[in-house]
């Protein structure tokens, strides 16, 4: 190989380069987002209860809201029954922003810290401040 | 690899992916069951019927006007470059362009027509949208998915009524209170009248039907007992540019009695 020294140091720091933000922070546990349920409409609940399950809303609310954007928006829909049994009107602003009006401190916690940009508010919850 | 060989392996293959799509499924929502609401007014094919002789004066317009901007949070925005609109006044000239005539009488022609998106049967707007952002529900109404809008604005240029407008910026700033039942528009979207399609879903009359106090009537064309109907059957009606083909469904009556018409 010619040059083989030089390319091979070369390719050390080009690899270490990569890879310091790794190095660097190994075993440094990244502090988790703190999500807010402070707020006057939830505190007034006497049962703290989402429209589904704690897990189900962490891990299926994207896909729930899509659900719902599509059924309310093209199929004229409005009821939702949760797996309770339950009964609720398929709206963000009527309905979901009623309880969640702390935008910077429930949807943004997470949402910031996974880098997911969201648009929801640039039409949805005017009337709410954030 | 013999041809046999080849068409077992793709068997296989396609056997395998099916299996993988069926688990996947799994990972979305949980049976989610939505019903109907009972409540949501039904109708073949939603109308409107304007009777342009009960509005007089300039409030009565007005009323109308500001109870429909109000309810679905319509920027006030004064510069005809920018404004947002969903229900406006023309002059029959304006309004009935193709009706033109050279000595037009007196009475009509200080009529003011309210006008505002004729949810046409053949909507040209519904056509031309490339991500069918705009589209015709089974009732009729021509309506927009916000969230779909890529802001191309094809279809105001379809549109023969000029009946969309197009967000050049944020309308929050301009909308004086924001009802929060309704959401706002952001910058980069078209918006239209969508004959309160959220009120009907919900059992009530548009915004304006209920404001005009009887100047403007509401139903379903398709059904031959409906008031604006009977109203049709009783008045001289006309349509705005039928010669389009759009099949607009808004009406307009010109004399209160018949009279004028």
């Amino acid at each position: 190989m010619y040059n083989g020294g030089k390319i091979i140091t070369g390719l050390i720091i080009f690899v270490l380069l990569i890879s310091a933000p790794f190095l660097l922070n190994v075993g440094q546990a990244n502090e988790l987002p703190e999500i807010s349920l402070d707020t006057p409409a939830i505190n007034q609940l006497s049962e703290k209860q989402c429209v589904e399950s704690v897990e189900f809303m962490r891990s299926q609310h994207p896909q729930l809201l899509n659900d719902w954007r599509d059924q309310v928006v093209r199929e004229g829909e409005s009821i939702y029954v949760s797996s309770s049994g339950e009964r609720y009107e398929m709206s963000l602003d009527n309905n979901c922003l009623q309880c969640h009006s702390n935008q910077s401190q429930f949807c943004d916690a997470c949402h910031t810290y996974t880098s997911v940009e969201l648009y929801c508010w640039d039409c949805h919850g005017g009337g709410i401040a954030k | 690899m013999n041809r046999r060989d080849f068409l077992k392996s793709i068997a296989a293959a396609g056997l395998g992916g099916a299996l993988v799509f069926h688990g996947l499924d799994k990972f979305g929502t949980e049976a989610a069951d939505i019903v109907p609401n009972s409540k949501r007014l039904q109708a073949k094919h939603w109308g409107m019927v304007i009777d342009v002789s009960k509005f007089n004066t300039a409030e009565d317009f007005q009323a109308v006007a500001q109870a429909c901007h109000q309810y679905h949070n319509v920027p006030d925005i004064d510069n005809s470059k920018h404004e947002v609109k969903w229900i406006w006044q023309d002059d029959f000239e304006h309004t009935f362009a193709e009706l033109e005539s050279k000595y037009l009488s007196e009475n009509v022609k200080k009529l003011k027509f309210p006008v505002l998106c004729n949810h046409c049967e053949n909507p040209m707007c519904v056509r031309v949208c490339p991500t069918q952002a705009t589209f015709k529900r089974a009732d009729g109404v021509v309506v927009m998915d916000f969230h779909r809008c890529i802001g191309c604005r094809y279809c105001m240029a379809a549109c023969p009524y000029g009946a969309r407008s197009f967000n050049f910026f944020d309308p929050r700033p301009y909308i004086e209170e924001i009802n929060s039942e309704v959401p706002t528009r952001t910058k980069g979207v078209v918006e239209k009248c969508n004959f309160c399609m959220e009120r009907l879903d919900k059992g009530l009359l548009p915004v304006c039907v209920e404001a005009s106090k009887g100047a403007i009537m509401f139903g379903d064309l398709e059904d031959p007992n409906s008031q604006v109907r009977q109203v049709l059957r009783d008045n001289f009606s006309i349509r705005r540019k039928v010669e389009l083909g759009t099949g607009p469904s808004v009406y307009y009556i010109i004399g209160g009695g018949g009279e004028g018409a």
